[in-house]
């Protein structure tokens, strides 16, 4: 079989790093290959060369066999190259074939000729089974929808090579398998995709070869079909990584959290969330699963402190919190982990060690009269590091921003838990760290619910919930669907109600 | 930390020998010799400990608001409003000096606290205005200097009309000023006052506060990522309202050394340079307190020999101004120095 693209021997070096180091990379034609690898791993340096946004130091790119130099990404798109990115760059007010002809309008003389491109849109749509109406306005449409306005984009400036930057991070497990299909009828009009991804579950489900790199290394490539999961995970890690988190058996004991008909605004002055009632006991991980944007900030916020309730109460073993202030809920022993760790989980201009106090900072020992006292906070910080295995080069006293993304999670992890909290509230956890560092940081919460604690884990990813949760919300619109047992549950039931569909309705 | 402070040091030296470079090249363009232009220049800053002293005195407004700049920009807050909280200030202390009448101790010390509370409030507002609607603290401060500017414009001729002139002030009484004798005779009579101590002592606090108290911490940790602090529960908008009075009570301190101190009266129609230098003062200060402290000293060498050197060459002041305004270039550039700093320590380590 002929190849669409290859990439040969490609070295990429940034000063003080080699990003891509003599890294190989084959594309067939009508083949869906996944890009495997870590953060940090050289994925996107890899596909920014391929798109023109870098130049390799050394190796060659071939399209069709032809050698090639892509200096820009104009290129990239004349040779038939396009990229469906992660975060949609879409014009919200526009509609979608507005959104889609943007740079490449037809023209009647000086008028927009909007008309006939709305029929090529509908016509591209038909033919890829992509269901996308060409009048609507993007702002109105699904987080899917709009994932396949890009798909589109790339279509309409004719497309041969796609590649698929994570792709599946926003979407519903159904609007996955809408995907995935959609991603199977391109092959089937004779497209190439690459798929960039670290959900090793997508790479078995569609994937037929798989190209692994690791440190800016090229690990191998493989047949999909023949490798296993865990082989695919310790080929991107180089160590064995275990998958399912180990739970001992546990009856829940009192509540610790007690959330009653909580209402909140959102940041729109709308209501976000809907008179829920939730309650998280006594070793036991309540997991909120649902897609973003569904009320879990204003859920998450209103039990923080960060945002005000609009009605609704909520109790910390028994002392009613929902006029506390932040600090106050905090000495109440309220821990949490946020979604954001860059907005709010870290001063990434503070040392790790300023970091570590951040919420007690002002207690003894580490200050007292007002007076830091930086022996007690460097010693304190020095024994979370170790305990909670942060890697820092140059030690606690570095500043947050020089540490790697999961070492900054695990400082966070870190900091919260040694609080020794009644309950900890994790928003994403693990989101965009590698697999070695998920593993680890799942590790630390169950042990939390282990020794008894409560723990509330917002996640928008479902495999995390369903590992984790002992009891699962779902949250769609604002209001709980349903709470339900996790081991009483399938993913698709779960996948199902985050759409909105209640247990017992037919969907 | 240690550092940080070395590289801004250095940055700092480089930025300012490469403004000498460039007013040398100035000085050569119209035809004048730099060496002696130079010479008369340092001359005329440091030559007699009069002018020594005169250096010093110019330099103490520099040292305050300055800090003020630092202050509030590490607290991330930029404080353009430095000239009207340091106007208002002196107008502040000029009205009591020439109200009361009380035993010299006790009106400075009242003085000082007018200087000082007039400058806070005038940082309280813009503070006020960014927490509670978020109104940006540059609009807000460009706002309030103009607002003292009027004030002093009304107030003064009204109530505090000169003898002579209706644009100024009476000048204030020898009780009410900061110059004292055994100072001005130590100095051979400059205007040196006791204003110095006042920004010695600040320095010193500021630096305390910044680096070693909770109070520094919290304040500084709004400056860097505003939602994390509220998210470990610190109260951010509390802080944003203290760093400004704070910056503005130090620019406001800075307008009672110059108003009661340096000089004797005040003038309706001038917004004082001196606010705006502080911004320089600070950038080629690394916004540290005693980073502030060396540019200020070295800006007021430049301000207070630029006569000298006009009066025995034929190079005119102005000069020392471009010299300034380029080392402020340099400063604000300064990440092109590092840069560049960093790869020649690497070159020269490579080679050995």
């Amino acid at each position: 079989m002929k190849y669409v693209v290859e990439m040969l021997n490609i070295r990429k070096e940034f000063p003080g790093v080699v990003a891509n180091d003599d890294i190989s990379l084959q594309l067939k034609s009508g083949e869906i290959h996944a890009l495997l690898g870590e953060n940090g791993a050289g994925k996107s340096t890899l596909m920014s060369i391929l798109f023109g946004l870098y130049t390799p130091d050394r190796g060659t790119i071939k399209v069709r066999g032809k050698k090639v130099n892509i200096t820009n990404p104009n290129i990239a798109n004349e040779l038939g190259i396009g990229m469906v990115h992660q975060h949609f760059k879409l014009v919200h007010n526009f509609t979608v074939t507005e959104n889609i002809i943007l740079g490449m309008e037809m023209k009647k003389g000086i008028v927009l000729d909007t008309k006939s491109a709305a029929i090529k849109v509908k016509e591209l749509s038909e033919r890829y089974g992509l269901n996308v109406d060409p009048y609507a306005k993007v702002e109105d449409i699904s987080v899917g929808m709009q994932q396949r306005v890009e798909i589109m984009k790339m279509l309409y400036r004719n497309a041969e090579v796609l590649i698929f930057d994570e792709p599946t991070s926003v979407l519903t497990p159904q609007e996955i398998r809408e995907l995935m299909g959609i991603m199977r009828n391109l092959i089937a009009e004779g497209k190439s995709i690459i798929l960039i991804t670290h959900k090793l579950k997508e790479i078995k489900a569609i994937a037929d070869r798989c190209t692994v790199i690791r440190r800016g290394k090229l690990t191998g490539t493989v047949d999909v079909a023949f490798t296993s999961e865990e082989r695919l995970a310790e080929m991107m890690v180089g160590r064995q990584v275990s998958f399912s988190v180990q739970k001992e058996e546990r009856q829940p004991g009192e509540v610790v959290l007690d959330i009653r008909n909580l209402s909140v605004l959102s940041s729109r002055k709308v209501l976000g969330l809907k008179d829920v009632s939730l309650q998280v006991r006594e070793g036991e991980v309540l997991g909120i699963a649902g897609v973003d944007g569904n009320g879990q900030t204003e859920l998450v916020e209103a039990i923080t402190g960060m945002r005000k309730a609009q009605s609704g109460r909520i109790f910390l073993r028994g002392t009613d919190i929902t006029d506390m202030s932040v600090r106050e809920r905090i000495k109440a022993k309220m821990a949490y982990i946020p979604a954001d760790r860059h907005k709010h989980g870290l001063i990434l201009d503070y040392s790790i060690e300023n970091n570590m106090v951040m919420k007690v900072y002002y207690q003894q020992p580490f200050s007292s009269n007002g007076l830091l006292n930086s022996d007690a906070i460097r010693g304190y910080a020095r024994r979370v590091m170790e305990q909670f295995d942060v890697r820092s080069g140059q030690g606690p006293g570095a500043s947050a921003r020089s540490l790697s993304g999961g070492n900054q999670q695990k400082t966070i992890v870190g900091r919260e838990i040694d609080q020794n909290p009644e309950v900890l509230i994790a928003v994403q956890p693990t989101r965009g760290l590698d697999v070695g560092a998920i593993e680890y940081i799942h590790k630390r919460i169950v042990e939390q619910r282990d020794n008894g604690k409560a723990v509330l884990l917002v996640s928008l990813e479902l495999d995390e919930i369903l590992n984790l949760s002992d009891r699962i919300a779902v949250i769609n619109g604002g209001e709980i669907i349903d709470i339900v047992d996790a081991d009483k549950v399938t993913e698709n039931e779960v996948g199902l109600m985050m759409a909105g569909v209640k247990r017992g309705e037919t969907a | 930390m240690k550092k940080f402070l070395d590289k801004s040091f250095m940055t700092a030296l480089v930025a300012v020998f490469l403004g000498l470079v460039a007013g040398a090249v100035l000085m050569v363009l119209i035809g004048s010799n730099p060496f002696s232009g130079y010479l008369y220049l340092f001359r005329g800053g440091l030559m007699t400990i009069e002018r020594v002293g005169n250096t010093l005195a110019t330099a103490t407004p520099l040292i305050l608001t300055g800090l003020s700049v630092a202050f509030a920009f590490r607290t991330g807050l930029f404080n353009i409003g430095a000239a009207g909280q340091m106007l208002i200030g002196g107008l502040c202390a000029t009205a009591v000096g020439l109200t009361l009448v009380l035993p010299k101790p006790l009106l400075l010390t009242v003085m000082v606290a007018a200087a000082i509370l007039g400058g806070a409030a005038w940082g309280l507002v813009p503070g006020l205005l960014k927490a509670k609607f978020n109104v940006h603290e540059v609009v807000a401060t460009i706002m309030m200097n103009w607002i003292s500017y009027w004030t002093v414009y009304y107030v003064v001729p009204a109530y505090y009309k000169g003898a002579y002139l209706e644009t100024e002030s009476r000048k204030i009484p020898d009780a009410a000023s900061l110059k004292v004798e055994w100072l001005t005779d130590l100095f051979g009579g400059s205007y040196i006052n006791l204003g110095l101590f006042l920004a010695i002592v600040s320095v010193i606090v500021i630096a305390f506060i910044i680096d070693r108290t909770t109070f520094g911490y919290e304040l500084k940790a709004v400056g860097f990522n505003r939602h994390a602090s509220e998210y470990a529960g610190i109260k951010a908008n509390r802080s944003i309202i203290i760093s400004m009075m704070i910056a503005g009570a130090l620019a406001g301190l800075g307008g009672a050394t110059f108003y009661v101190g340096y000089a004797s009266n005040i003038q309706i129609g001038v917004l004082p340079t001196q606010g705006f230098d502080g911004i320089a003062v600070s950038l080629l200060g690394g916004n540290s307190p005693w980073g502030v402290f060396g540019a200020a000293l070295f800006f007021g060498m430049l301000h207070s020999g630029k006569g000298f050197m006009n009066a025995m060459t034929r190079i005119p002041p102005e000069i020392a101004d471009t010299i300034i305004a380029t080392i402020i270039y340099f400063s604000a550039t300064s990440i092109l120095i590092e840069r560049n700093w960093d790869k020649l320590k690497k070159r020269m380590g490579g080679a050995k």
